[in-house]
């Protein structure tokens, strides 16, 4: 393959004003886009900033918008890519930028640390053990994948377009919550938080994070509608409505 | 400095399996205590362990028990192990395991809901806990999230550079963040090195930028001993088509699975060459080897799960009689169980999901059609810190290692699933103990000159104009390290390696870095050349110096093993005028009762 374009974003530091810089470099067969950024660094640009680590779309650090599109720039071949136009690679839009490629993603390490964690049910058997079923095993295995690229967090509206950062968790937390509501062990109750200060009624179920996810998890279909109906049942269900005014508990 | 020092009982280098087990541990009884990472919290190597966790649980076979997984784990490493360590962690991975299930881990199950337990390479029963080929996924989310309330500091994206001392004790730490570049310092009265490998000394390699030796250097600077530093794990199957992704590993677990090695001409290599220590525990037909995959008690293993030492360099034998496949590796084949199960697609999804995407995304090749192309790539390094076996306290005091940075455990070679229980069972003594130690020990002093040092050392790179640029003083390392301390060594070749290394420091004392400090990469590499030098001498001299053949040092001028260096290990220290100073020193003894067991089990 030939001499390839590249218009990257430059940004110095967080209070930098941003621009797009072109870059050309030789596209060899087999190359990704992480690959191509790397050849830059090395040629012509040693202090462009790229965060990446495993480079086999295991540890989801990488993440970047790609043409536009959020994407593993480990796991994006050149070769998918069009040729007649530059390759547009920029950082994630719903986060500050730190510099060039980079963004400050802390505050989904803060959100994940108000979420109840996991609480097992006492063990089945003497020895200390439990004893769970493979299926039930199967069930959470799809929400238990997920590598924390936030690449949902970055396509999801409420977060990149309202920036309800404040009142709603994203579609990341979504499926942590669910990897623990349907935990087989899991004897935690996450649904009023859910309802409340998680903000799960803000998600109109677009599935835009569905699509970008590179672990391929049914966020919308099997983690937040799900739980939007469990949810449901349990704060707006007449009868328990009901049940809730006369025994005077009030568990929202 | 600008800043108040951060303090702690107890600060933790590296947040992998290890560093979170320490962390998590040293919290528990009480220590504060601060995690430094190089990267953000959940990405270090332990994510892309794929085959599971060893744990003599013994729920697949109840023959199983601490005394099959020890002898195991010494013969896997030529006798060359701690033995006590061997012991110790083979005792103490089955509580390791269940108590990760206890925080919120799913391990695959067998048909009565225990833990399920697959067959991997030099184990003579099933015992890797695993959840399909994801374990180290399972592993790192599950120490994080547990982790994360436990009142615990991390400090993501820095990168520890020099170890404090006051008086001959650790006292602290100095870093830099990655993000803005600037320098902290961390006052601790103990400090766990959890840092790692060396990886990146190599050209292929399975590790990711992270892997520098910096672990092992900061002990190596601090006067603290290495050891076993020649024994660098070749994983017998990395990708080696494209040239990208060169080195990413391949799971030992296809093997487990049923997954056979074929040279290009479509012979099944592996049974014609089997080593007499591993005679008698070796499948002599493929029948009887696909019984064994299948869960036959009395079949035994196929030759493709001998020890990855052995089976690399039969890789590379095959690759070198023109035997090999066309991008220069040989064929992985898991497709062909076809002609023993009717849905052996949907079985080879199922239990090597992320195989099949990495190999579909990267390679555009669907596994359950077709064959792989694998070979070896730089994976382990057995080599470390020399710590107490019960301890983890290396010969510098407060100061310990754990996992993959410190050594003993794994002798000439580790066995596959070692290292994920090897990361729990030491993680966790070495947190114990530091915190043991921070509790009974006295305040610490900084030592301000060493902190200013440090900082202009540092930044030297960074204001030296005109100088040469780093990367191509790691390229060249990488390729020396490939080429002249690879998987075939020589001692003409090493003596050469030795010279070049230091004519490589030399330059890398000159290099030029420029741009700001925050998110820097040249400045970064410029600052990792100093740790990837000091490991990449420490090898390429152990080496010289190991004159035979055993586990993962292979030496093409002495092919055999050799009685005497069967008896010793080698050690490598910094000399009083900061010289590299490497010598033999005696194999820990073993007790009577392994002794035993050794001889009991053949």
């Amino acid at each position: 393959m030939a001499a390839t374009r590249f218009r990257i974003w430059r940004q110095d530091g967080a209070e930098g004003e941003g621009a797009y810089r072109d870059y050309t470099t030789d596209v060899t067969e087999g190359m990704v886009v992480l690959d191509a950024v790397h050849q830059i660094q090395a040629e012509s640009a040693n202090d462009l900033a790229v965060r990446w680590n495993c480079k086999a779309g295991k540890c989801g650090s990488c993440s970047a918008e790609v043409n536009g599109n959020p994407r593993l720039m480990c796991m994006t071949r050149m070769s998918d890519l069009p040729t007649d136009r530059p390759v547009t690679v920029e950082p994630m839009r719903a986060f500050p930028v730190i510099r060039d490629l980079v963004c400050d993603v802390s505050w989904n390490y803060e959100v994940k640390k108000k979420i109840e964690p996991f609480e097992p049910r006492p063990p089945d058997a003497e020895d200390g053990t439990w004893r769970i079923a493979q299926e039930d095993v199967e069930r959470v295995q799809e929400f238990r994948k997920c590598i924390e690229c936030f690449l949902c967090q970055d396509v999801c509206h409420v977060l990149r377009d309202h920036h309800l950062h404040d009142e709603f968790v994203g579609p990341r937390f979504f499926v942590y919550n669910a990897a623990l509501e349907m935990h087989p062990l899991d004897t935690g109750d996450r649904l009023a938080s859910l309802k409340g200060d998680e903000g799960i009624g803000y998600c109109n179920i677009t599935k835009c994070c569905t699509k970008v996810c590179p672990e391929h998890i049914t966020i919308t279909d099997n983690a937040i509608i799900p739980l939007k109906e469990r949810v449901v049942s349990e704060f707006y269900d007449p009868l328990k409505k009901l049940f809730r005014v006369f025994s005077g508990g009030a568990r929202a | 400095m600008e800043q108040t020092p951060y303090e702690y009982d107890v600060l933790v280098v590296g947040a992998g399996g290890a560093g979170l087990r320490a962390a998590i541990e040293a919290s528990a009884v009480g220590a504060s205590c601060g995690v430094i990472c190089k990267s953000l919290l959940g990405k270090a190597h332990t994510v892309m362990a794929e085959g599971g966790m060893a744990a003599a649980i013994g729920n697949v076979d109840e023959r199983d028990d601490w005394k099959v997984h020890v002898t195991d784990t010494l013969r896997g490493g030529q006798y060359l192990s701690n033995p006590k360590m061997a012991e110790i962690h083979a005792r103490e991975a089955p509580a390791r395991a269940l108590e990760l299930e206890a925080w919120g881990a799913l391990f695959d199950r067998t048909k009565d809901g225990r833990i399920l337990q697959r067959n991997f390479g030099g184990h003579r029963y099933p015992r890797l806990a695993h959840v399909g080929d994801r374990t180290g996924l399972e592993m790192i989310r599950t120490l994080q999230d547990h982790g994360i309330h436990r009142g615990i500091d991390f400090h993501m994206e820095y990168t520890v550079f020099r170890l404090l001392l006051d008086d001959g004790r650790v006292s602290g730490a100095l870093a830099y963040d990655r993000e803005r570049g600037r320098f902290r310092v961390y006052r601790a009265k103990a400090v766990v090195l959890a840092t790692g490998g060396i990886g990146r000394a190599f050209k292929i390699t399975s590790n990711s930028w992270e892997y520098t030796g910096d672990g092992h250097t900061l002990a190596y600077d601090a006067g603290a001993d290495l050891i076993d530093m020649e024994f660098v794990q070749f994983h017998p199957t990395g990708m080696v088509w494209p040239p990208s992704v060169r080195g990413i590993l391949v799971t030992e677990g296809v093997r487990g699975e049923g997954g056979i090695l074929l040279n290009s001409d479509g012979e099944r290599f592996m049974f014609d060459d089997i080593p007499p220590l591993y005679k008698d525990q070796t499948a002599d037909s493929p029948e009887e080897g696909w019984r064994y995959v299948v869960g036959d008690r009395d079949a035994r293993r196929p030759p493709e799960l001998l020890t990855r030492d052995h089976v690399a360099r039969c890789i590379v034998d095959q690759i070198k009689a023109g035997k090999g496949s066309p991008h220069g590796g040989v064929y992985l084949d898991i497709a062909w169980i076809k002609e023993k199960i009717s849905n052996s697609e949907e079985h080879i999804r199922k239990k090597l999901p992320s195989m099949y995407h990495q190999f579909k995304e990267l390679a555009g090749l669907d596994i359950t059609k077709e064959r792989m192309e694998v070979g070896p790539t730089t994976h382990y390094v057995m080599g470390g810190v020399r710590v107490d076996a019960e301890s983890q306290m290396s010969s510098v005091p407060g100061l310990y290692a754990a996992g993959e940075c410190a050594a003993g455990l794994h002798g000439a070679n580790r066995l596959g699933g070692n290292s994920l229980s090897d990361l729990l069972v030491f993680g966790k003594r070495a947190g114990e103990y530091a915190a043991a130690f921070a509790s009974e020990q006295g305040d610490v002093r900084l030592d301000e000159a060493a902190v200013d040092a440090g900082v202009k050392e540092a930044l030297e790179p960074l204001e030296r104009e005109g100088g040469e640029g780093p990367y191509q003083i790691q390229h060249e390392l990488q390729d020396l390290m490939q080429e002249k301390v690879g998987i075939v060594r020589i001692e003409s070749e090493l003596e050469q390696a030795i010279e070049e290394i230091g004519r490589l420091s030399d330059r890398a004392k000159a290099v030029s870095a420029p741009g700001n400090r925050e998110y820097n990469p040249g400045w970064h590499t410029a600052l990792d050349l100093h740790p990837l030098l000091v490991v990449s001498e420490a090898v390429a001299r152990a080496g010289l110096m190991r004159r035979e053949s055993r586990g993962a040092q292979f030496r093409d001028d002495y092919p055999q093993k050799d009685e005497h260096f069967g008896k010793v290990i080698i050690r490598v220290a910094r000399g009083a005028d900061g010289e590299m100073v490497v010598e033999e020193i005696p194999v820990e003894p073993m007790s009577d009762e392994l002794t035993g067991l050794v001889e009991e089990m053949g």
